[in-house]
């Protein structure tokens, strides 16, 4: 057995037993961080303070929220929304966070993209992340079902469709998923548990992993310098805080990170009290009703650029398309071919590839929110092709890039 | 190596043990997502056929979808094409246009025109003539037919009955 003395302090005491000053140190204080980076780099912080607005948020909705088909709506719209003192704003707040997420996540994203953050033994981090931003789409899907609105049931109805696999006609592993041959009971009941129970286990997970990921390689930095992490650390616990290429985890860089997390804040209460609505889509104000579609379906914004990617081919192809654009991103550290591990502005032709896949996924947006006619239908046709064009390019772009 | 190979035994030994719980709990977590038996036995409706207004689109409901059912009307049977004709079905001397009123793309429910005589579906843009056939994609195919069975003047939606299952065996419906 391990030896244990009288403890001189409580600190001391659970030193003895848990090592906290060691644990703090690994988690923090001895945790380095390159000083070269801009407020980019807060994307995570502030992506985990979301997760906990809506964890926390959703705890208090979930004690009012009733998952059957005849009850949910109006638990949701009577019960919360007007009963429950403050249950507006759980619900403002699970609601735009929900929305402002993804916000945070694409821009978290298209950094990483930007300073090639995936590179060089990076590839971990970049996938663990891939797999969040799965398991948060499957979040925020299951999460729209529950107030068993219009749209929560015919998106129900079309997304379990995309199960039938077209072509192959799966509707046996459809009615499997929704347990019914409609989205009813079975389906609510299965898409709550998934919502509160299976997906957050699963994205906590993910996001220990996509931590765990960060600590060999570091994190990234503006110039994608490789920097000696054991040197820069010795440098600058010997008291050459100047000299040093690198700051503690916490209290330097936590510091600005929260000064960051601080500003968005302010943004994401600016939008839960003043400017909700747009997370809260008014079609879903009506009961879900099975023998009527809404007029003009469309997803939230942050899958509008997929579903224009399905919406203008036949079918099959449609689908076919749709995969590819759900799995091409993980591929990216092996499709791109350059060995730099650079900013994309000193890539040459990757600089360009890098702003077209922005702005093509901006159009696709555009163009999913819109109805499916005229001009709008051939615009998305002509940026769903670009999409699956320019990701085909990239290994080739890449291959004949110099080393710099 | 005495010692290890029993340990080597006792390692396959619970691997066998963990594979046989592993694969029967697999079944039973898919066992336990199947329909259940109350919403398959629910899957039947009987509509009599006689209440219908020739040339009106009228919404039925079968196993929570919608049914679409059009009395043809006698300009519509003298101009429909061959493939339209096929898809008819003849109840009591009349001739109707039955079909599951879920686009075959993603399944929302287009919406009739009576002025155009056409189904328009909102979400990807896919439209189908009154016949039920695709005038514009997305989707696939025309309109799935539910399995049918007729009786007299009613019609069993969700039994298989033989006129049902000639416009299977045709490819005329899935």
């Amino acid at each position: 057995m391990a030896h244990f003395t009288k403890a001189t302090s409580v600190k001391d005491w659970l030193n003895q037993r848990l090592a906290v000053e060691k644990v703090e140190k690994v988690m923090a204080s001895e945790y380095w961080i390159p000083k070269n980076i801009n407020f980019l780099w807060a994307m995570g912080m502030v992506l985990a303070i979301t997760f906990a607005l809506l964890l926390v948020s959703g705890i208090f909705l979930l004690m009012y929220y009733q998952p059957h088909v005849d009850l949910a709506f109006d638990s949701v719209n009577y019960t919360i929304m007007r009963e429950v003192d403050f249950g507006w704003l759980w619900r403002n707040i699970h609601g735009v966070a929900a929305s402002v997420v993804f916000l945070v996540i694409y821009i978290h994203m298209f950094t990483g993209i930007y300073y090639g953050s995936y590179k060089k033994g990076r590839e971990m981090i970049w996938i663990s992340g891939m797999l969040l931003f799965v398991t948060f789409s499957a979040e925020a899907f299951s999460g729209y079902m529950l107030p068993w609105g219009q749209m929560s049931y015919w998106a129900g109805m079309v997304i379990t469709n995309i199960f039938s696999l077209g072509g192959l006609h799966m509707d046996g592993l459809v009615e499997w998923i929704r347990g019914d041959y409609v989205p009813a009971q079975a389906f609510l009941s299965r898409f709550f548990m998934l919502h509160v129970l299976l997906l957050p286990l699963a994205i906590m997970g993910l996001i220990g992993l996509h931590f765990a990921a960060l600590r060999i390689p570091h994190v990234n930095n503006q110039d994608g310098e490789e920097i000696d992490f054991d040197a820069e650390s010795k440098k600058y616990l010997a008291g050459d805080k100047a000299g040093s290429k690198v700051m503690r985890f916490a209290n330097d860089f936590m510091s600005k990170d929260m000064m960051v997390v601080g500003i968005f804040l302010i943004f994401f209460f600016y939008l839960v009290f003043y400017n909700y609505s747009f997370a809260l889509d008014p079609v879903n104000f009506d009961p879900a009703d099975m023998l009527k579609t809404p007029a003009h379906i469309y997803p939230e914004w942050y899958f509008l650029w997929s579903y224009e990617i399905l919406r203008p081919f036949s079918v099959n192809i449609g689908l076919i398309a749709f995969g590819f654009a759900q799995v091409i991103f993980v591929l990216l550290p092996w499709l791109d071919r350059s060995p730099n591990a650079v900013p994309a502005s000193r890539r040459g032709a990757f600089s360009v590839w890098f702003w077209l896949l922005l702005i093509d996924m901006i159009v696709l947006t555009a163009m999913g929110k819109l109805p499916p006619e005229g001009i709008f239908s051939t615009i998305g046709l002509v940026a769903a092709l670009a999409f699956i064009v320019l990701w085909i390019a990239l290994p080739f772009i890449t291959m004949n890039e110099k080393k710099v | 190596m005495h010692n290890s190979s029993r340990r080597g035994f006792m390692g396959k030994a619970f691997g066998a043990v963990a594979g046989v719980g592993a694969v029967g709990s697999l079944v039973a977590m898919k066992k336990s997502w199947d329909p259940l038996p109350s919403v398959k036995a629910a899957g039947f409706t009987t509509l009599d056929m006689t209440i219908y207004p020739e040339g009106e689109l009228i919404t039925e409901k079968w196993r929570g979808k919608p049914i679409f059912v059009l009395k043809k009307t006698a300009e519509m049977i003298a101009s429909q094409t061959e493939s339209q004709k096929a898809r008819s079905v003849i109840v009591g001397g009349s001739e109707f246009m039955i079909a599951i009123g879920l686009c075959t793309h993603l399944g929302c429910i287009p919406s009739y025109s009576a002025t155009e005589k056409s189904f328009l579906c909102a979400c990807h843009g896919g439209m189908f003539n009154w016949a039920g056939e695709v005038t514009k994609v997305p989707p696939p195919r025309a309109f799935d037919i539910p399995p049918f069975k007729i009786e007299g003047n009613n019609m069993i939606l969700g039994e298989v009955g033989p006129e049902f299952q000639a416009m299977k065996d045709s490819g005329i419906t899935l």
